[in-house]
């Protein structure tokens, strides 16, 4: 089966500076994928040069078609669903405005109403909470949000930027565990940026290194965990 | 288009119509007020003038706040806007004996274009880069409009002079009352555009780039068409009051619409309270009666209290700005909502 998204030669540029230099992976169909890696490494950049969040060059075919020169809303409409790195709430807005502003410019009330039962059914919490401001919601609850809102966008693929960010260890393992579920069950495929490498490697099939903006190792989780640089750099044991 | 029904409380839903009563009946009884007083001179054609000033203020900082409030760009220049929807009135009537309720629309169309073709470009500035790009707008324009060459259009330094319309079908009102019904009858009107506009999708992806331009971006909305066109939104807001004010105020004239003409729209906006339509009607009073009355209040102040030092004109409006910023960071109407449900709430033990 050929790959759901792949990259080659991939470059990225903040202004006049280089943060990519020639990144190439690829996502299998349906699969959970990680990139690891230290602070400034060029994982979050990745995500954004996929989403066209940033000035790129190189190859990023999704699904068979070339999306490297597309900006971000039409990529979006590919069925590309970025969740930001610090969930981006829309504050003003309440948790449903939140959840329905991925549905900006449908039509179909009915598909839309659907999907929000969807929503409702990973995340029931945001049920409860559907009419307060976003604002106030928790931390956690924020990052459900910005989870919800992507699969609001009914998307193929989601890209991850790091969901476990500033949350406490069990509210973690819930979003993680349903992280899963939606991948299961809804058939959206993931590519999950993380700080937490142990907690990536068991969800993520395969996992792809980068050090300063290049690819330096990949392979199936189940091996890298068992490398021992890997051990040493990124679970620290 | 759907509106997003969320659920409210019977309590909210009966204090929402309680406001929306009190409002109409404010407004009729506004509306009204030209008729009662007639030709009685119990207030007078000057207070008129005023209170038609301050709702033109009003409009100008209801579309200032559109494009900072609700959709996070900041602008130093509206007054460049405010002197061109001025102007094209002006020119419109004087020049080309044209209705002035046709001048409206007409420096409308022509605001929304310059400010949807300003907002394009400032798309790559961001905080303080873009009030600095705008505020150039608000330098450059004044000295635009002395320029030779347009000068049998604008008739440069000395202005244009244009006569108050009367009041149409014989009724009973002078040139001041009139226009006090019209620009009110204006502002209702954008207004409720305003709220329709903040109350649709659009507008709720207009507050979604504000909280998160990033995240906007990702959910499928055309962050930049959006800004340039909430530029241009904001700035056909600002030209109507300008198109106003010159009706009103008879007279334009570069100076009339120096930078601190921006920098007054501004402080209007965010002491009304930045993201509030009625915080817009409160920066309009703003504008008008503390810039307007300072100078005299500051002397009466003196006088009142026999102080010892004398205060210079600019005082009190500086004393008065710092007092609210630090008492209502969030505006008077943020201000006056925080009191409202601090009020409402019961006290709670401990």
């Amino acid at each position: 089966m050929a790959p759901l998204l792949e990259i080659s030669g991939l470059k990225a540029y903040y202004g006049a500076t280089e943060a990519l230099h020639g990144l190439s992976f690829t996502l299998a169909q349906g699969g959970i994928t990680t990139l690891l890696g230290a602070n400034g490494a060029g994982k979050t950049t990745t995500l954004r040069a996929i989403s066209g969040l940033v000035r790129r060059e190189g190859s990023i075919v999704f699904d068979g078609r070339p999306i490297e020169r597309m900006a971000t809303e039409d990529i979006t409409r590919l069925g590309v669903a970025h969740v930001p790195e610090g969930r981006g709430t829309f504050v003003g807005l309440s948790v449903e405005e939140n959840l329905k502003i991925a549905s900006y410019g449908r039509r179909d009330k009915s598909g839309v109403k659907r999907d929000l039962d969807l929503v409702f059914t990973y995340f029931p919490r945001l049920k409860e909470r559907i009419a307060q401001q976003a604002g106030t919601l928790s931390g956690g609850e924020q990052q459900m949000l910005a989870i919800s809102r992507a699969l609001m966008l009914g998307p193929r693929l989601m890209l991850l930027d790091e969901p476990s960010f500033g949350l406490a260890p069990l509210i973690v393992q819930e979003i993680f565990h349903i992280m899963r579920r939606i991948n299961e069950e809804a058939g959206v495929s993931m590519l999950l940026v993380e700080q937490n490498a142990a907690l990536a490697l068991n969800l993520a099939e395969n996992a792809y290194v980068l050090e300063t903006g290049t690819v330096v190792m990949s392979g199936p989780s189940a091996e890298l965990k068992n490398d021992e640089g890997i051990r040493k750099s990124y679970l620290g044991y | 288009m759907t509106a997003i029904t969320s659920t409210v409380p019977a309590a909210a839903d009966g204090a929402r119509n309680l406001t929306r009563t009190l409002l109409v009946g404010f407004l009729v009884l506004a509306a009204a007020l030209p008729f009662l007083v007639g030709k009685s001179g119990f207030i007078s054609n000057f207070t008129f003038l005023q209170l038609s000033l301050m709702i033109v203020y009003a409009i100008a900082v209801l579309g200032l706040n559109l494009l900072t409030g609700f959709n996070g760009q900041i602008s130093l220049g509206h007054g460049a806007f405010f002197a061109v929807g001025a102007y094209t009135a002006a020119i419109l009537i004087e020049q080309f004996g044209v209705n002035y309720w046709l001048t409206l629309p007409a420096a409308a169309i022509l605001c929304f274009v310059i400010g949807y073709l300003f907002g394009l470009p400032a798309l790559r500035l961001e905080g303080h880069y873009l009030a600095l790009a705008t505020f150039g707008l608000a330098i450059a324009v004044p000295q635009m409009l002395k320029y030779k060459h347009l000068e049998p259009l604008t008739n440069g330094v000395m202005g244009i002079n244009l006569l108050k319309p009367d009041a149409p079908f014989g009724l009973p009102l002078s040139g001041d009352q009139w226009m006090y019904l019209v620009v009110l009858i204006v502002a209702v009107g954008m207004f409720w555009m305003a709220r329709n506009l903040l109350n649709s999708r659009p507008g709720r992806a207009m507050v979604a780039i504000r909280d998160h331009t990033l995240a906007a971006g990702t959910m499928g909305i055309d962050t930049s068409r959006y800004k340039a066109t909430v530029f241009g939104i904001s700035a056909l807001y600002v030209g109507i009051a300008g198109a106003l004010h010159a009706i009103i105020f008879e007279f334009v004239s570069p100076d009339s619409f120096r930078f601190e003409l921006s920098i007054a729209i501004l402080v209007g906006a965010v002491v009304g309270g930045v993201a509030s339509l009625p915080g817009a009607v409160i920066g309009g009073v703003f504008v008008q009666f503390i810039e307007k009355y300072a100078d005299a209040m500051t002397k009466k102040l003196t006088q009142a209290i026999h102080l010892p030092l004398e205060l210079q004109p600019w005082t009190l409006y500086g004393i008065t700005l710092i007092v609210l910023i630090y008492v209502m960071p969030g505006g008077i109407a943020g201000g006056l909502a925080a009191l409202w449900a601090r009020l409402r709430r019961p006290p709670q033990g401990g």
